[in-house]
C-alpha cells in the first residue's frame, strides 16, 4: 500500500514511543537494583552491587529459587508427555469431539487463573487431603502441569500440521517399522518444536503466581511468591529490587532460544 | 527383503524391539482407534478428571454454604450466595468497575497495537526488522509478572520516575490507584494484543490493498474499508486475552491500586481472608460466564481460528 512520507514518519514515531513505553519500566527496575539508597528514591544517587550480593546470599531467595526450578522442570516434563500425545491425536486422527479436546486443552489458560486456582484448591482439599496428601510441591506441580500442556500442544501441533505426514509415509513405504520411523523421522522433525515448547512451558511455570498461591502449602514458597510476600516489606526493598532485576535478566535467555528454535516466531515466540 | 532391511536399520543404531513389542506395534498399526485411545487416554484423564473435575467441584460448591458456627461447609443446596451477589450493591459496583476497566484496557491496547502492528507487517520491508519487532514485543511477556507490576509501582508512585520525568514539563503522575491499575494492566496485556494483530496483518495479502488503491481509494479509505475489517478478527482474538486476563487479575491491583478493588479481589478475599469457599465459588461464576459468553460470541467472527 502506498503511504505518504509523513504517515510513514508518524508510524515510525508511534512505534518508537510504544517501545519506549514497553522498555522504560523494565530499564527502571534494572537501574534501580544498583541504587545504593536503602529506601526507594529516584533518581538514584550512587551505584552499588551490594543488593545483588545480598540477594544471592539470601536463604529465602535460594530456597524459593530451588522450589521454582523443581516445580517448573517436573511440570514441563509432564506437560511434554501430555501435550505431545494430544497434539498427535488431534493432528493425525479424525474423531468425534476433536474440537472439544482442543478446547479443554486451552481452557486452563483461557479461564482466569484465580478460577483454575480455586477449582484445583477445592478439588485437592476434598480428594487429596483424605488420602493423606497435603498441599505442597506435589500439588503445585499438578496445577502447573495443567496449564503448561497447552503450550507444548500448540507448538507440536503447529509443527505436525506444517510438516504433514508424507515423510512418515515415505519411511513406511521404504519398509521402516513404526518405531524406526518414529525415532528417525518423526522425532527429528518435531524435536525443535518440543524444545521450544518446553522452554515456553518452563517460563510459564517459573513465573506463575496465582495458581501457585492456591495450590501451594504452608512453608512452600516459589520465587514469585517470595517476591510478592516481600514486596510490601520496606526493609526488604533493595533485595526485592535485585531479585526483580535478576528475573528480568534471566528471562531474556528463554525467549531468545524459543524464537531461534521455532520456525514461526509470531505464534510461538509469545505465550499465545 | 525384510531381512535385508532389518540389518540396514540395525546399522543405524536402532535397537530391534523384542517380539512382544513388535507384536503390539503390529496390532496397533492395524487398529487406528486403539492408537487414538492410547494417545488420548493419559492427557484426557488428566484434563478431564483433574481439571474439569476440579471445575465441577468448584461450581458445585457455589450452591453450598458455610456454617457460621463451625466454619465447615454444609453440603445443602442454597442459592443464598447468588442472591447475595445480586442484591448487594457493592458487588454490582465492583463488577461494573471491573468490566469498565477490562473494556478500557482492551480498547487502549487495540489503539496501540493496530498502528504499530500495521507498521511492522505492512510498511517495514526487511524481514530481519520484522523478526526483531516480534522479539522486541514478546520479550516483556517473559519478564516476570510481578516485576512488571513492581516496575509500574516505581514509575507511578509519588516521587517516582514519572514525576521525575514530568517535572520539567510540570506534569504529575496520577499516583497509585485506579488509573495506575488501568495503566499497569494495559502494559501487561499489550503483547497479547500486538502479536495476534501483527499476525492478522501478515496474513492480509498486499494485493487487496493494491486493488483498493488501483480502484482509486485513498490510503486512509483503503485502511478503513479494506484493511481494518479484515484484521478485526485478529483484534478480537487479542481482546479475548486482554479481557479475560483483566477479569481474573487481583494481584496487580494490590500492587499499584492502593485500596481499589476489582472483581477478582472479591473472589480472593472470600476464599483467603473469609475462608468462605462457597461464596467465592459463586462469585467466580461471573467472570467464567463473561469469558465463556465472550468466546461463544466471537466464535462466529472467526477470531478463534486466528489464535
Amino acid at each position: 500500500m502506498l503511504i505518504s512520507q509523513s504517515v510513514r514518519r508518524l508510524l515510525v514515531a508511534i512505534t518508537c514511543a510504544v517501545f519506549a513505553f514497553i522498555y522504560l519500566p523494565l530499564l527502571v527496575v534494572l537501574v534501580n537494583s544498583f541504587n545504593s539508597s536503602r529506601v526507594f528514591a529516584w533518581p538514584p544517587t550512587s551505584f552499588t552491587t551490594q543488593w545483588w550480593q545480598r540477594a544471592i546470599a539470601n536463604d529465602g531467595v535460594r530456597s524459593a529459587l530451588a522450589t521454582s526450578l523443581k516445580a517448573a522442570s517436573v511440570a514441563t516434563l509432564l506437560a511434554l508427555i501430555l501435550g505431545t500425545l494430544t497434539a498427535f491425536a488431534v493432528s493425525r486422527y479424525q474423531f468425534f469431539g476433536k474440537s472439544v479436546v482442543s478446547l479443554i486443552v486451552v481452557l486452563p489458560i483461557a479461564l482466569p487463573g484465580i478460577v483454575t486456582g480455586m477449582a484445583l484448591n477445592a478439588a485437592f482439599s476434598t480428594t487429596l487431603k483424605p488420602l493423606g496428601i497435603s498441599f505442597g510441591l506435589f500439588t503445585v506441580i499438578l496445577g502447573h502441569t495443567t496449564f503448561c500442556v497447552v503450550v507444548i500442544f500448540n507448538n507440536v501441533l503447529a509443527r505436525l500440521q506444517r510438516v504433514g505426514t508424507s515423510l512418515q509415509e515415505a519411511s513406511a513405504d521404504l519398509g521402516a517399522p513404526p518405531w524406526v520411523t518414529a525415532r528417525l523421522v518423526t522425532f527429528p522433525l518435531i524435536r525443535s518444536a518440543l524444545v521450544a515448547g518446553a522452554v515456553l512451558s518452563f517460563g510459564l511455570s517459573f513465573d506463575e503466581i496465582v495458581v501457585t498461591t492456591f495450590t501451594s502449602g504452608p512453608g512452600l514458597e516459589t520465587l514469585p511468591q517470595w517476591v510478592f510476600n516481600n514486596l510490601f516489606r520496606p526493609n526488604q526493598g533493595p533485595i526485592v529490587n535485585a531479585v526483580a532485576a535478576a528475573l528480568l535478566v534471566i528471562s531474556v535467555g528463554p525467549i531468545w532460544l524459543a524464537t531461534r528454535l521455532s520456525a514461526d516466531p509470531a505464534s510461538a515466540g509469545g505465550r499465545i | 527383503m525384510t531381512v535385508q532391511q532389518e540389518s540396514q536399520w540395525g546399522q543405524s543404531s536402532v535397537t530391534a524391539p523384542t517380539g512382544l513389542l513388535m507384536r503390539m506395534s503390529r496390532s496397533l498399526n492395524l487398529r487406528p482407534r486403539a492408537r487414538l485411545a492410547l494417545l488420548l487416554s493419559a492427557p484426557m484423564l488428566w484434563l478431564v478428571v483433574l481439571y474439569l473435575g476440579s471445575l465441577a467441584t468448584l461450581f458445585a460448591a457455589s450452591v453450598w454454604s458455610v456454617d457460621s458456627f463451625t466454619g465447615l461447609i454444609s453440603h445443602t443446596f442454597t442459592t443464598a450466595n447468588f442472591t447475595d451477589l445480586f442484591t448487594n450493591s457493592i458487588y454490582r459496583i465492583v463488577a461494573l468497575r471491573t468490566l469498565g476497566v477490562a473494556v478500557l484496557v482492551t480498547v487502549l491496547d487495540a489503539c496501540i497495537a493496530i498502528p504499530i502492528a500495521f507498521f511492522a507487517a505492512k510498511v517495514m520491508r526487511s524481514a530481519t526488522g520484522r523478526a526483531a519487532f516480534i522479539i522486541a514485543v514478546s520479550m516483556p511477556l517473559w519478564a516476570n509478572y510481578l516485576v512488571k507490576g513492581y516496575a509500574w509501582r516505581i514509575m507511578l508512585d509519588n516521587q517516582g520516575v514519572v514525576d521525575w520525568l514530568g517535572a520539567p514539563l510540570g506534569l504529575h503522575s496520577p499516583g497509585l490507584g485506579l488509573s495506575a491499575t488501568v495503566m499497569a494492566l494495559m502494559y501487561l496485556w499489550l503483547p497479547y494484543m500486538i502479536l495476534p494483530v501483527y499476525a492478522g496483518f501478515e496474513r492480509l495479502p498486499n494485493s487487496l490493498m493494491d486493488a483498493a488503491s488501483d480502484l482509486g481509494a485513498k490510503p486512509w479509505r483503503t485502511f478503513r474499508t479494506v484493511v481494518l475489517p479484515l484484521v478485526m478478527p485478529a483484534v478480537i482474538a487479542g481482546s479475548i486475552f486482554t479481557f479475560s486476563l483483566t477479569l481474573g487479575d487481583y494481584i496487580m491491583v494490590k500492587i499499584v491500586g492502593r485500596a481499589t478493588q476489582l472483581y477478582a479481589n472479591v473472589v480472593y478475599d472470600n476464599i483467603g481472608v473469609a475462608g468462605n469457599l462457597p461464596f467465592a465459588a459463586a462469585a467466580a461464576v461471573f467472570p467464567v460466564i463473561v469469558v465463556v459468553g465472550y468466546l461463544l460470541a466471537v466464535r462466529r467472527t472467526g477470531a478463534l481460528d486466528s489464535l
